[in-house]
This record gives C-alpha cells, sequence and structure tokens, in this order.
C-alpha cells in the first residue's frame, strides 16, 4: 500500500544556512506522527513545507500519492494548529471555528451544527461569544485545535501547541488530545521538542537534529535502540561507553576492552568483528548498585568504583560513580530490598552491575554529543559542604 | 505634609500659553469691534457676516474636495506601502522607506517649489488637481508610517491560519487584515484628513485661479480684509473638529474589547 503522506527528500536553506536537509518522511493514516528536536533543527520549516506556507528548494510533497508540492496552502487537505494558536482576533471563538466552513461555502444551517458539535468537543459552549482576548492560553490552544478539526482535515498539523501552558494544563491538554485524535481518528503531525510530550503521544517519533532527521521510529524503538549518540544523548539520559571488541563470546554475545575501565560483556546486535571501534550507551536505569560484589550470572557485567556524588531527586536518587577514569550516572529506586539495610552514601565503595543486553551499541557516535549529557556538580561544591 | 503648588503652577502657566491665544481668537469672534482690540459688546454679526460671504464657502468646498480625494487615495496608497513594506524585507523595501520617510523631514517650502517645477515642466494647468495631488503625496507618507507602526505588533501567522483554512486572498484582506488594521488605517486618514485641511505652504505654491483653500482664504483676508470675520470662522472649525475628534474617541473606547482577567 502506497503511504498516506510522503515527504521526499526536502531540502530548504536560508540564504547559506540549511534549514532541512534531505529530510524523507512517510505518514501512515490515522497515527500520531511526531518531530522531535533541539530549538532552531528545522521543525517549524519542515511543518511549514508540509502546510504549503513555504516551498522546498527541492524534494516532493507527496499526500495520498499525488504530487502536492506546488499547491498552495489555501488548496491543501491540511490544517495547521500554530505555535502561538494566531487565533483572528477580531472574532468571537464562535466566528473563529466558523471560518473554514464560511470559506468552504457551506449552509448556515450546517455550519452551526458543525461548530456546535466542536464547541461540544472542545468543552467551550459557554465562551462561545468571547473574543480571543477574553479566554485563557489553554483555551485559545483548544479553539486553535477545533478551528483546524472543524474542517475535517485529512492531516492535522501541530506546531509546539502546548509549549506557552504551564506544567499541569500541559499534562491535562495533552489527555485532551490523545482523547481528540481518539474520536476524529485523523493522522496528527504533532512538533514538540518536549521527549515527554513526544513519548505519551506518539505512535511515532521522527528526531531531527540540524535539519536532518536522525532516527525514526516508536518511542520503545528510539528509547531504547538509539540510532545515533545523538538520539541516546537528546532523549532521556545516557552513559557512553568507548572500547573495542577483544572476543566474540558466542553467537550473539561479544566482550570489550574498554579505554576507560575493564572488560564488559556487550549484546553483539551490530555484528561486529574482534578489533572493530565500539560505542555503547546505557541508561542509567538500568544499572543496580550493590554493596558487595554480587555473584556472577551469565552476561551479568559488574565493575566496582566509589560514590562520587548522590543527587536526590524526589521519585528517583541519582549517583555519580567513579569507575576507573569514568563517571557513570546511575538511576536507582529508592526501595532498600535492592540495596543493603542503609542507603548508600558519599565516598563508599559499591559494584555497579547490568546485563550484557542493557547497553545499545550506537552506528554513529560523535563526541559533541557525549557533552550534551549532564555533568555532576563543582567538585569545589561538594568540598564546602564537608566544610560545614 | 504641605503639598507643593508648584506643579500646579506649571500647569496653569502651559494651559495659558497653549489655550490663551485660543480663548481670545473665540471671544475675540463675538466682540463688537471691526479690528478687534478692546471689548465692544456682544454680537453675532460676524457669524452673519460669514454666512453671506460667497468667497468663504467656496474655499470650505475647495478644501473638502481636496481633502476628502487625497484622504481616500492617500490612505490606499499609505496602507499598501506599509503592508509591502511590512511583509518584505530586502533593499528594494529600504529605499521605498527612505522615500516615504523623505516627505517627513524635506521642509514644506521645497516641497512646495519642486511640486510647482514639476508641473510648471508638465505644463500642467494649477488647480484643484494640483493641489489634490500635491497633498496626496505628504498624506501618504503619513497614512504608511501610521499603518507601518500598527503593523509592528500583526502576528503574520493569522494571515497564514486564513489561508490554512482555504481562504483566498480577497476574503482574507477583507475578513481578517483589514479589521485587524482598521483602528490604524483609519487614525493614518484622520491625520491625513487634518494635514490637507490644514496645509497652506505647499497648497500656496501650487493653488491657481479659483482654487483657493481656507488656509489660503484665511491669510489674505487676514491682509486685506476683516480679521474678525476670520475669528468666526476660526471658532466654528474648532467646534467642528472638537466635535468629529470627541465622536472618534467615543468610538474607539467603545470598540475595544473589554479585558478579561484569566481565570
Ligand atoms: N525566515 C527565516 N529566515 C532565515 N532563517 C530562518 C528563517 N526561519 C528559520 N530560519 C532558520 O532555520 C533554522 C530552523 O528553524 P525552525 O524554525 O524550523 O526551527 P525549529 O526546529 O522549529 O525551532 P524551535 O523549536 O525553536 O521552534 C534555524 O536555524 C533558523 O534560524
Ligand atoms: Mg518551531
Amino acid at each position: 500500500m502506497e503511504h498516506f503522506i510522503e515527504l521526499r527528500d526536502i531540502c530548504k536553506s536560508y540564504g547559506q544556512q540549511a534549514a532541512v536537509c534531505n529530510a524523507t518522511l512517510e505518514l501512515k493514516k490515522g497515527e500520531v506522527f511526531s518531530l522531535l528536536g533541539p530549538s532552531g533543527c528545522g521543525k517549524t520549516t519542515l511543518l511549514r513545507i508540509l502546510g504549503g506556507f513555504q516551498y522546498p528548494d527541492s524534494g516532493r510533497v507527496i499526500v495520498n500519492g499525488q504530487d502536492i508540492t506546488d499547491l498552495p496552502a489555501n488548496k491543501r487537505p491540511i490544517n495547521t494548529v500554530f505555535q502561538n494558536y494566531a487565533l483572528f482576533p477580531n472574532m468571537t471563538v464562535w466566528d473563529n471555528i466558523a471560518f473554514g466552513l464560511r470559506v468552504a461555502r457551506m449552509t448556515r444551517k450546517e455550519i452551526n451544527v458543525e461548530v456546535d458539535r466542536m464547541l461540544e468537543l472542545i468543552d467551550m459552549q459557554d465562551h462561545a461569544r468571547k473574543k480571543p482576548g477574553e479566554i485563557s492560553g489553554g483555551q485559545k490552544q483548544r479553539v486553535a485545535i477545533a478551528r483546524a478539526l472543524v474542517n475535517k482535515p485529512q492531516l492535522l498539523l501541530l506546531d509546539e501547541p502546548l509549549a506557552a501552558l504551564d506544567l499541569k494544563l500541559r499534562q491535562r491538554m495533552l489527555i485532551e488530545l490523545d482523547n481528540i485524535h481518539d474520536e476524529v481518528g485523523i493522522t496528527f503531525l504533532y512538533v514538540t521538542h518536549d521527549q515527554g510530550e513526544a513519548m505519551s503521544l506518539s505512535d511515532r517519533i521522527a528526531v531531527m537534529n540540524n535539519g536532518s532527521i536522525e532516527q525514526i521510529g516508536s518511542p520503545v524503538e528510539i528509547y531504547e535502540a538509539p540510532g545515533s549518540s545523538f538520539v541516546a544523548a537528546f532523549i532521556g539520559d545516557t552513559n557512553f561507553i568507548n572500547g573495542q571488541v577483544k572476543e566474540k563470546i558466542d553467537h550473539d554475545y561479544i566482550r570489550i576492552e574498554l579505554e576507560e575501565f575493564n572488560s564488559v560483556l556487550a549484546w553483539n546486535d551490530k555484528q561486529l568483528n574482534p578489533g572493530e571501534r565500539v560505542d555503547l550507551s546505557i541508561r542509567p536505569e538500568k544499572f543496580r548498585l550493590f554493596r558487595n560484589k554480587p555473584e556472577a550470572t551469565p552476561y551479568m557485567n559488574a565493575v566496582e568504583g566509589t560514590v562520587e556524588d548522590i543527587i536526590y531527586l524526589g521519585a528517583q536518587t541519582k549517583y555519580w560513580i567513579r569507575v576507573g577514569e569514568k563517571l557513570v550516572s546511575v538511576q536507582q529506586q529508592h526501595g532498600r530490598f535492592l540495596l543493603d539495610e542503609t542507603p548508600i552514601t558519599w565516598g563508599e565503595n559499591v559494584w555497579v552491575c547490568w546485563h550484557a543486553n542493557d547497553g545499545y551499541m550506537l552506528q554513529r557516535f560523535d563526541e559533541e554529543d557525549a557533552s550534551m549529557l549532564p555533568l555532576p556538580p563543582e567538585e569545589d561544591l561538594e568540598d564546602d559542604e564537608e566544610a560545614q | 505634609m504641605k503639598r507643593s503648588r508648584f506643579p500646579l503652577l506649571i500647569s496653569v502657566g502651559v494651559m495659558l500659553f497653549f489655550y490663551l491665544p485660543i480663548f481670545l481668537l473665540v471671544v475675540g469672534s463675538f466682540n463688537d469691534s471691526r479690528y478687534g482690540g478692546p471689548w465692544r459688546g456682544f454680537t453675532l454679526k460676524w457669524y452673519e457676516r460669514l454666512l453671506t460671504e460667497r468667497d468663504i464657502w467656496a474655499a470650505t468646498e475647495n478644501t473638502l474636495i481636496i481633502a476628502l480625494v487625497s484622504t481616500v487615495v492617500a490612505t490606499c496608497l499609505g496602507t499598501i506601502a506599509a503592508w509591502v513594506l511590512h511583509r518584505y524585507h530586502g533593499a528594494l523595501q529600504r529605499t521605498h522607506y527612505l522615500f516615504m520617510y523623505m516627505p517627513l523631514v524635506v521642509p514644506d517650502i521645497l516641497m512646495g517649489i519642486s511640486l510647482l517645477l514639476l508641473f510648471v515642466n508638465f505644463s500642467a494647468k494649477l488647480g484643484l488637481t494640483t493641489i489634490t495631488l500635491a497633498h496626496i503625496t505628504f498624506c501618504t507618507s503619513y497614512v504608511t508610517l501610521v499603518v507601518l507602526g500598527r503593523l509592528q505588533d500583526f502576528d503574520n501567522n493569522v494571515v497564514d491560519a486564513a489561508l490554512d483554512l482555504g481562504a483566498r486572498w480577497p476574503r482574507i484582506i477583507w475578513n481578517v487584515i483589514l479589521p485587524m488594521l482598521g483602528p490604524g488605517i483609519a487614525s493614518g486618514a484622520l491625520l491625513a484628513f487634518t494635514l490637507s485641511v490644514d496645509d497652506f505652504i505647499i497648497t500656496f505654491f501650487v493653488c491657481g485661479p479659483g482654487s483657493t483653500t481656507l488656509p489660503l482664504y484665511v491669510y489674505s483676508s487676514m491682509k486685506h480684509g476683516s480679521p474678525t470675520i476670520i475669528n468666526a470662522l476660526c471658532t466654528i472649525f474648532m467646534a467642528v473638529t472638537a466635535i468629529i475628534v470627541i465622536t472618534g474617541q467615543f468610538l474607539m473606547n467603545r470598540r475595544q474589547p473589554v479585558q478579561q482577567l484569566r481565570s
């Protein structure tokens, strides 16, 4: 089957600077697809090209097998919820929602029915006669969604629709968006720089960096099997470990000689051979901490280190453990059954353990991405605390 | 603590400075004395004379025709110019902006002379048409700058949103852009109108026989006719302007939506 929406090799630059380069995407009917990436990586540009507000320098936009690259925005079966809502300030909420229907020359009766149905969907019946200046941010956002949805577009584009809202409202709107999607069932293309939003809402995510798409996959794939060091570092927190393949243990596992500390076992999903370089990403929550060396089990890694720093995060605690040359970040639940009776403190000797499958081999590793990761607090701060 | 009287004094002084001449003018228009001066008793005869003076009516008619035509044309041109200057930014637009700005800083007398030279070069017949053209040139600049100011906080995404909803340009202009820019365009038009009614210097250079406007008439009567009748004329003018301004203010205030606090 042909894909519902295709972006093929889209390139767009402003002067010298490439805002989007060689972006290729395919959307399935009815899915929620997110574009995720840091500020300035070209998400809005790509969205505007799809919406028809900008034309790509090269590449094709295809909807339902039909090339619409040169079609202007007002002829596309696509509607947009803009980053700052862009409601018509001179019209009431009701007229804002009715705008698209009036443009489509529907009868007054049909318009009344459709707009009232939308108002009910976004729960704004009581505010229909107000102007955008007289409603709150969350309400504006719902009106913007209703104004786009009422036209029954085949694709709804949302450009960071929740960016202007506070945390609580954002969480509520996220659930509402999800409900709306379940109800109307059309395809959503959701742009955000918030990984939490993207993870909780999307069926699939495209991670963008510097104008190109780094990886496309489900939230689980993106998190558990990041394609590049950028993706690994941008989504959640991670530890990068670089080394060389020393030997093949069996068909699936290899032993890696590390630059920073002892050799470890890893799942050889990239089928590397001895002598090749390897870059591992291990998420902080994959580790377990023990005071005493746990009994060795197959494919278990255990390395010894000292606790350098402890950061209490409420739901979890983060430890910085020095293992040889390297500082490893470890995240643990508080449950003491995993540890010994007393909590681990600064300066203690601990064993950091993980299963060989918990490390993930990166296809592409870039030193710069490693610098995106959070660093432990400054050493001298700690000294001050001890002095007190 | 005793409040200082100083600010009050200053205010009164400034008010006197501004409004005493006008006050004297209004009083003078009711003074039963041919050349102003000391109070000789209340009279309405200057107003009666005003009604019968044919030249004044002709001048008023000229002024209004010129003002209306140049306001309408300048408002259209100025609004379009402002939109273009707002929407596009290039070398061409920078030059355009400079040209728009020029008439504001070039002395009126220069404008007048250069326009006169232009008209003479094309051997145009000096009269209402030339005056109107001259007024359109400087009024357009003012309208452009006023509307451009309003456009500073115009959200371009709103136009994209209208396009997104399938609207074509005529509808977008009529239903989205113009309502949002309405107040800006209206104040630009008002400014253009007052400037046109008011203008003396440029008009003076490009007028011809039979195209006397009110300011020109006032000037010549001050020199050759009765100043008292001018007092009456000015008083009426002021009353009309005041009524227009107050109504305008009233309408503007009423149209402003009530800002509600966020819940
Ligand atoms: N009109 C423009 N003129 C010049 N450069 C632009 C223009 N619009 C965007 N850019 C550049 O293109 C790049 C991508 O911009 P874009 O708006 O797509 O980023 P974004 O991913 O949406 O970022 P954000 O998350 O901050 O909204 C940026 O580096 C930006 O500086
Ligand atoms: Mg953006």
